[in-house]
């Protein structure tokens, strides 16, 4: 299983592999040996990894291994879960997000989330679901939230099919639609951090390409993190690499070195599509 | 390998058990539902020509719009009895409302998983308790309850505000005040498990959605739960409305039985069951017609209900929207 083979490399990652990390580079996010218990089960274990500001970070690795876990214990989302519990340190820009006294609901407001399949609220229009974490955060005045709409879906790549209906329901969007308005929405906001379980796994070609153009877009203002489980999505789209394997963090380093470089054998065999 | 698995496919489905197997089925199934269905439409229908003397004597809206019930005279109109069981079932629903929702909300919600299933527990026995049960309860405990108060506002009124008197109606404890109570107490159960039931149905996506926005945990029953799930809190709230209209037992026991006009707020009262039950027994000619056409009333509205339940299930339903 272990013996080397020759890999072929895409002249895209060819160059990006030269390029070495930037000097710019510096940790939004850092999980400090993060570990996620379902019950006596470990979901995922001892992982430890910087996620850089402005940068696009991919989860990859075989279904099971713990990347949505891991994800999900970014912005506590475990707190929802009674039988999960989090240890370790989860730090947002050098504070722990699970230190006491600090509320899950200020880490989420920082740390937005679109997951894997569309959940507008189907009983609001698409204004509405774009302004919902607005209202939350007690915003009333109207201009502002027209402005909001219209930034964050202009940043979701949506404002242009939707500006002439923006009062019709969300759920009138096609799916693809549907998960550009949740971007929208989780947007809206200003998150600092951006997690994104499988965005595309329920969307056809043509969506999945929008939301993939966004984004080299998106992380101009967020620092994205994004489980894929399509390599060829996690290479085209991603700064910095992550392979899980059986709730383990097994390599993490720039993509392209992680897609023609891998350190660890197992990496290698999962990239090169021998196994996974 | 191919042609063998096709020819078991075959053996196990013979032509005739696929021709027949289907149709059976479906025939068996068509044939149950038109039954209902005519079951229903022939009680409708049966209830209104037994009346139809009593409709026929008094005029459709002369009988729905008469005050005067008197067996004596051999005159009858529905109206005191419309307008009661309206005033209680609605009043009772007023005040079931946010109780039932409260329950449900936090049964589904907020109370940790041993709680939530005692509760709902609970709820279905209180549910499934005989009225006549609630009637005693009614009688022994709540009317003097009820009536102490009623006393003590009573006098308040008629030092201080004198015209609310008339209003008011004698401090008796049974009737109106306490026909309300007990009809709020029977249904919140039932309105609280159908509104728990749509809770529980509202999806994890939804809930994750608006936490993951950085919804507090009140937020996120505003956001996504309450709009989710309105649809069939909506529809059990109605559920429960045409039970109150059709409960009998609890009421006669607590109402105090009086068609005279017009009603107060404490003073005894009338409802269509209650006129019902208190006189099918001897009643004959043109007062068991009225009897029976009162009950026809009844089906009339607790069908218009039923019928805009269907209608706000659809019209309020998330998945009817998709
Ligand atoms: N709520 C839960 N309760 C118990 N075990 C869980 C729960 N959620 C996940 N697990 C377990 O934790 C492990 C990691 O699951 P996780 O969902 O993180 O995998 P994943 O990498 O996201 O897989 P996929 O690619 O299929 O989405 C799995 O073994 C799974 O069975
Ligand atoms: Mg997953």
């Amino acid at each position: 299983m272990n013996e080397q083979r020759p890999l072929t490399v895409p002249p895209k990652l060819e160059a990006a592999r030269a390029g070495g990390l930037e000097a710019d580079l510096k940790p939004r996010m850092e999980a400090q040996g993060l570990t996620v218990y379902y019950g006596k089960k470990v979901g995922v274990g001892n992982v430890s990894m910087p996620i850089y500001a402005n940068r696009v970070t991919a989860l990859i690795g075989p279904s099971g291994c713990g990347k949505t876990t891991f994800l999900r214990a970014l912005n506590r989302m475990h707190d929802l879960t009674p039988v999960a519990r989090v240890e370790g340190k989860a730090l947002l820009d050098g504070q722990d997000i699970y230190a006491p006294g600090v509320d899950p609901v200020d880490v989420r407001r920082r740390i937005g989330m679109v997951f894997q399949k569309p959940n507008p609220f189907p009983t609001l229009t698409i204004y509405d679901n774009v302004i919902a974490g607005l209202k939350l955060l007690g915003v009333r005045r109207k201009n502002v939230l027209d402005e909001a709409v219209e930034r964050s879906l202009q940043q979701a790549a949506l404002w242009d099919e939707v500006k002439d209906r923006l009062r019709a329901p969300g759920m009138s969007l096609s799916g693809g639609q549907q998960q550009r308005l949740c971007i929208a929405r989780a947007l809206a906001v200003q998150p600092e951090v951006l997690l994104m379980d499988e965005p595309t796994s329920a969307l056809d070609p043509i969506s999945t390409q929008s939301i993939e153009d966004l984004m080299s877009e998106l992380k101009k203002h967020v620092t994205v993190v994004i489980v894929t489980h399509n390599m060829q999505q996690a290479a085209r789209v991603s700064d910095f690499t992550g392979y899980f394997l059986t709730g383990e963090l097994v390599e993490f380093g720039p993509t392209s070195q992680v897609f023609t470089m891998p350190k660890d054998p197992r990496t290698e065999a999962y990239i090169t599509g021998r196994f996974g | 390998m191919e042609p063998v698995q096709t020819r078991s496919i075959h053996v196990s489905q013979s032509p005739l058990y696929r021709a027949l197997g289907d149709r059976l089925f479906v025939g068996a199934i068509l044939v149950l539902c038109l039954l209902v269905i005519g079951i229903v439409l022939v009680m409708g229908w049966q209830l209104g020509s037994a009346g139809s003397e009593a409709l026929a004597a008094f005029g459709f809206w002369g009988f729905l719009s008469g005050s005067t019930w008197d067996p004596v005279q051999n005159i009858y109109g529905a109206w005191p009895f419309i307008l009661g069981t309206l005033l209680t079932s609605l009043g009772a629903l007023a005040l079931a409302f946010f109780p039932a929702l409260a329950v449900a909300i936090f049964a589904v919600e907020y109370a940790p998983r041993w709680l939530g299933s005692a509760l709902s527990y609970a709820l279905e026995l209180l549910a499934s308790l005989p009225s006549v049960i609630y009637g005693l309860w009614g009688l022994f405990v709540l009317v003097p309850a009820v009536r102490a108060v009623q006393e003590s506002v009573y006098f308040w009124a008629a030092d201080y505000a004198p015209f609310l008197l008339p209003l008011l109606g004698n401090p008796i404890g049974i009737g109106m005040t306490s026909a309300v109570l007990v009809l709020a107490v029977m249904i919140i159960p039932f309105a609280a498990t159908l509104a728990k039931d749509s809770i529980a149905l509202v999806p994890a996506a939804q809930r994750e959605a608006a936490y993951g926005l950085g919804a507090t945990k009140w937020e996120v029953i505003r956001l996504a739960i309450l709009p989710y799930a309105r649809g069939g809190i909506l529809a059990g709230v109605i559920l429960a409305l045409t039970r109150a209209l059709g409960e009998t037992m609890a009421v006669v026991m607590v109402i105090g039985n009086s068609n005279k006009l017009p009603f107060t707020l404490f003073g005894p009262a009338t409802t269509i069951p209650s006129a019902v039950i208190n006189e099918f027994g001897e009643a004959q000619g043109l007062q068991l017609s009225s009897l029976l056409a009162l009950g026809f009333i009844l089906f009339l509205i607790s069908g218009a209900l039923n019928l805009l339940a269907a209608w706000i299930v659809k019209r309020m339903s998330v998945e009817g929207r998709l």
